[in-house]
C-alpha cells in the first residue's frame, strides 16, 4: 500500500552530501515529495528531512540503501512514531486596501502573520503541516496569488513516545 | 616480465622510515600512503593535473606504474588486478577526460563489487567550478558508481582520505573509492600524518553474523527435501571456496554458482549442479523452479539469474545471505535474512548444520543434468567456439586465471570451462563492459606473476582496448589472448535471430584488422587457428612461448549460446537449442 512517509536522515556536514542523498533517490526511482535540510543539534552533522511516497518494502529499501552512504549516520521514519511536521509558506497576496480586513480574517483564523504589506500586496507567512498551509492557499487563491513558496516538512518525534 | 612484485620489501624499518611526521607535498604523501597500504602497483596515465604525482614518482623504484595507452585500460587492468588477488587495485588519471575514460571502468567495479582506490587529479582548487581547461567534476559525475568518493582541498587531509579510501574499498561489501586531488592540493606541503585507526561515524559493516538468523537458516535446513544454495560473488570475495564446500557436504545441499560465482565452489564437485540464467544449464534453472528452499550465498538476485521476477523460485523458501543488508529484500522478498561477511556466517553455521532430507532430490538433478547437459554439435571443418574453450578447460586443468570479455564467448567460458579455484574467473558480470577482459587479464597477470593468465575475449570486445598489446609487449606480461573470431557482434546476432526475426543490424565487425598482424605490429607474438589441428598446435606454441602471445581463433560464425531464457521470460521457459 502506498503511504506518505517521513524520513530524518542525520547526516555528516560535507560538500556534495545533498546531491548524493537526493542522488539516490533520482537514480532508484524513489520518490521525494519534499526535501529540507538544516543544522542539527550536533555540530558537523546536519538533518535532512524527506517526505516520500511508497509502500512498506520501498521504505525499507530507501532506509538500507540511504545507510550505505558513507556520510549517512542515522536513518529514522518519523511517520512510524506520534510526530510533528512543520512547513513554512509564504504567500504574496492581491491585496487592495478594500480586501484587506477580510485576508487578515483569513490570516488570524489560521494563526498566520502578515510580514509585509505593500501599496497592494500583503505577504502572508503561515507555519503547519502541510494540510494546513494547503488550506490557507486554497483561501487566499481568490484574492489572486502572486508568488508562493513553501519549505517542505521538516518534522520531529513527539518528546512522549520518546 | 620485468614488473616484479615490490610489497614484499616494505620492511619494518621502511615502514617507520615512511611514518616519520616530515614535511612534505600532498604528491609524496600521496605515494607514501600507498606504499603504507602494501601497494606496489598502479596503473595509470599522466596528464597536467597530475604532473606533481608523477614528478614525485620519478626515479621511485619502491613500487610500479604500469603506463597503459588508455585510461580505460588502467582501470580495468586495476580492476582485473583486485579480483585476482584480492587486493585493493589502484589507478591515477588526470582531470578531465582522463577522469571521465575511468568512467566505465568505475562503473564495472562498482557493479560487481571489486575494491579499487581511484585517484584523479582536478583543476587547481582557485579553477574548481570555473570550466577551467580539463576540468570535470568527478566525483559529482561518479557519485553514483562509487562506494564513496573525496574531493580532497587541504593537503593535511590527504593522509586520512587515503586510509580511509582503502578502509571502506576493502571493507564490507567491497567497491571503488574515487579520490580527486586538485593541482594545487598535490603541490602543497604539511606534515605528513598517517593515522593508525580509521573511526568513520557512518561506516560500520556487519561482518559478524547474528546467530538467531543462522539458526533459523539451519531448521529450514533441516526440514528441507528439495534445498538449493545460489552461490555468488561474494564467496569469492570473502574467500570463503573452503566453508561453502564443508557446508554442501554437511548439509548434503546442492550448489548452483552464478557467473561470478564460478571457482567459489568447484564445478567437478558432486554437489554442483551449474551456473542459472539466461544461459544456465537445464538442471540449475529446473533446480530453482522446483526447490522448496533456496539459500542465497553472496548472490543478489540479477535479473539475467532470475529472468521474470514472478515465476522465480516459486515454491521455494528463500534464505539469503548477503554483507550488504540493502541486498537482502531488494529484489526477490526475503524470508530468511542473514547478514554478515560469508566466511564468518558459514563458519558459525557450520558447527551446527544438520543435512537436509535431499537424497532423491539429488538423484533428480543429476537426472537433469545427465538429461540436458551443456553440448555442441562439433565439426571437422569449421572450428566450434565451444572446442576452443574445452581445449583451454583440459590443457590448464583449471588451475589458469581465466578471464572473460563480454558476449557470447563469455558464456561459452561459463558453460565450458572447468573452474576449480576461487578468484580464477575474471569477467564484468553486473556491468557487461565490451573490452574488461584484456586489460583486466593484464592486471592479474601483473599481480600473479606465476600464474597462467588467459584472456578470452570476442573480436568485438578485444578491439574496445586493444591498444594495451603495447604494454604486454614492453613489459613482457606473458598472458596469452585467446580471440574467439566470429566476425560479428554474436550476441546481438544471437539476439537479432532468435527475437528480431533475423533482421541483422549493423553487426558485422568486417574491416576487423588482421589480428596476427596486429599483435606483431606491437612486438606481440601472433597466431592462427580455423580448423582443430590448427587450434590445439596454435595453442600449445602458445604455451610454449615464455612472453605474450595472441591467438586468433577462426570460428563458425553461426553458433548461438544454448539453452537461452529469452529477457521477460521464465526460467522454466528454457530455448535447449539445437545443438548447430
Amino acid at each position: 500500500m502506498l503511504t506518505k512517509h517521513t524520513i530524518s536522515i542525520l547526516v555528516n556536514n560535507q560538500p556534495g552530501v545533498l546531491q548524493r542523498v537526493a542522488g539516490l533517490f533520482g537514480r532508484r526511482g524513489f520518490n521525494i515529495e519534499s526535501i529540507t535540510v538544516g543544522a542539527s543539534e550536533e555540530p558537523g552533522l546536519s538533518r535532512m528531512v524527506v517526505v516520500t511516497v511508497g509502500d512498506e518494502r520501498t521504505l525499507e529499501q530507501i532506509s538500507k540503501q540511504l545507510y550505505k552512504l558513507v556520510d549517512v549516520i542515522k536513518v529514522v521514519d518519523l511517520s512510524a512514531n506520534p510526530m510533528v511536521a512543520r512547513e513554512l509558506a509564504l504567500i504574496q497576496v492581491n491585496a487592495e486596501p478594500g480586501q484587506r480586513p477580510e485576508i487578515l480574517g483569513v490570516v488570524e483564523t489560521f494563526r498566520a502573520s502578515i510580514v509585509d504589506i505593500g501599496p497592494n500586496t500583503l505577504i502572508v507567512q503561515a507555519v503547519g503541516d502541510s494540510d494546513k498551509i494547503d488550506a490557507i492557499v486554497e483561501l487566499l487563491k481568490p484574492y489572486g496569488i502572486r508568488e508562493l513558496t513553501r519549505t517542505g516538512a521538516t518534522a520531529m518525534i513527539r518528546g512522549i513516545s520518546k | 616480465m620485468t614488473s616484479q612484485s615490490a610489497s614484499a620489501v616494505l620492511t619494518e624499518d621502511m615502514r617507520k622510515k615512511l611514518l616519520q611526521p616530515d614535511l612534505i607535498s600532498g604528491s609524496e604523501m600521496l605515494l607514501r600512503s600507498l606504499l603504507l597500504e602494501g601497494v606496489d602497483t598502479v596503473f595509470g596515465y599522466p596528464g597536467g593535473a597530475v604532473l606533481y604525482i608523477y614528478d614525485a614518482m620519478h626515479g621511485n623504484k619502491d613500487f610500479h606504474h604500469l603506463l597503459t595507452r588508455h585510461e580505460q585500460g588502467a582501470i580495468h587492468a586495476a580492476d582485473g588486478y583486485a579480483r585476482a588477488t584480492g587486493k585493493v587495485g589502484v589507478c591515477i588519471a588526470t582531470s578531465g577526460p582522463g577522469a571521465t575514460n575511468l568512467v566505465t571502468g568505475i562503473a564495472t567495479a562498482y557493479m560487481d563489487s571489486v575494491p579499487l582506490v581511484v585517484i584523479t587529479g582536478n583543476v587547481p582548487t582557485s579553477l574548481i567550478g570555473t570550466d577551467a581547461f580539463q576540468e570535470a567534476d568527478i566525483t559529482g559525475i561518479t557519485m553514483p558508481i562509487t562506494k564513496h568518493s573525496y574531493l580532497v582541498r587541504d593537503v593535511s587531509d590527504l593522509p586520512r582520505t587515503i586510509r580511509e579510501a582503502f578502509h571502506i574499498a576493502s571493507t564490507g561489501r567491497k567497491g571503488p573509492v574515487l579520490i580527486d586531488i586538485p593541482k594545487d592540493v598535490s603541490a602543497a606541503k604539511a606534515v605528513f600524518h598517517y593515522p593508525e585507526h580509521v573511526v568513520i561515524r557512518g561506516y560500520n559493516p556487519t561482518v559478524s553474523p547474528n546467530k538467531l538468523q543462522i539458526d533459523r537458516l539451519l531448521q529450514a535446513i533441516e526440514k528441507a527435501e528439495r534445498p538449493v544454495i545460489l552461490a555468488g560473488g561474494g564467496v569469492v570475495y570473502s574467500d570463503a571456496q573452503q566453508e561453502l564446500i564443508a557446508f554442501a557436504e554437511k548439509t548434503r545441499v546442492p550448489v548452483i554458482t552464478t557467473l561470478l560465482g564460478l571457482g567459489g565452489f568447484p564445478s567437478g564437485h558432486e554437489l554442483w549442479v551449474g551456473m542459472p540464467g539466461m544461459h544456465g544449464n537445464y538442471a540449475s534453472n529446473n533446480a530453482i523452479m522446483e526447490c522448496d528452499l533456496l539459500i542465497s550465498i553472496g548472490a543478489r538476485f540479477d535479473d539475467r539469474v532470475t529472468m521474470k521476477l514472478d515465476g522465480f523460485a516459486p515454491k521455494a523458501t528463500i534464505a539469503h545471505i548477503d554483507i550488504d543488508p540493502a541486498e537482502i529484500g531488494k529484489n526477490v522478498p526475503t524470508d530468511i535474512p542473514c547478514v554478515g561477511d560469508i566466511k564468518a556466517v558459514l563458519g558459525v553455521a557450520l558447527a551446527n548444520a544438520k543435512p537436509a532430507r535431499s537424497a532423491e532430490w539429488l538423484k533428480q538433478i543429476k537426472a537433469w543434468n545427465e538429461l540436458h547437459p551443456f553440448q555442441y554439435k562439433d565439426s571437422e571443418t569449421e572450428l566450434k567456439p565451444q572446442y576452443v574453450i574445452e581445449m583451454i578447460s583440459e590443457t590448464t586443468n583449471g588451475d589458469a586465471i581465466i578471464t572473460a570479455d563480454v558476449g557470447q564467448h563469455q558464456m561459452w567460458v561459463a558453460q565450458f570451462y572447468k573452474f576449480k579455484n576461487a578468484r580464477s574467473l575474471i569477467t564484468s558480470g553486473g556491468l557487461g563492459t565490451m573490452g574488461h577482459g584484456f586489460p583486466a587479464a593484464m592486471g592479474a597477470q601483473v599481480g600473479c606473476p606465476d600464474k597462467l593468465v588467459v584472456a578470452i575475449t570476442g573480436d568485438g570486445g578485444f578491439q574496445m582496448c586493444s591498444q594495451e598489446l603495447a604494454v604486454c609487449a614492453i613489459h613482457n606480461i606473458p598472458l596469452k589472448i585467446a580471440i574467439i573470431n566470429n566476425q560479428v557482434l554474436g550476441m546481438v546476432r544471437q539476439w537479432q535471430k532468435i527475437i528480431y526475426k533475423e533482421r541483422y543490424s549493423h553487426i558485422d565487425l568486417g574491416g576487423s584488422p588482421d589480428f596476427v598482424k596486429l599483435a606483431e605490429a606491437y612486438g606481440v607474438k601472433g597466431l592462427r587457428a580455423t580448423n582443430k589441428a590448427e587450434a590445439r598446435q596454435a595453442w600449445q606454441e602458445a604455451l610454449n612461448t615464455p612472453g605474450p602471445v595472441l591467438i586468433d581463433f577462426v570460428v563458425r560464425k553461426e553458433e548461438n549460446v544454448y539453452p537461452m531464457v529469452t529477457a521477460g521470460s521464465s526460467l522454466s521457459e528454457m530455448i535447449l537449442g539445437d545443438a548447430e
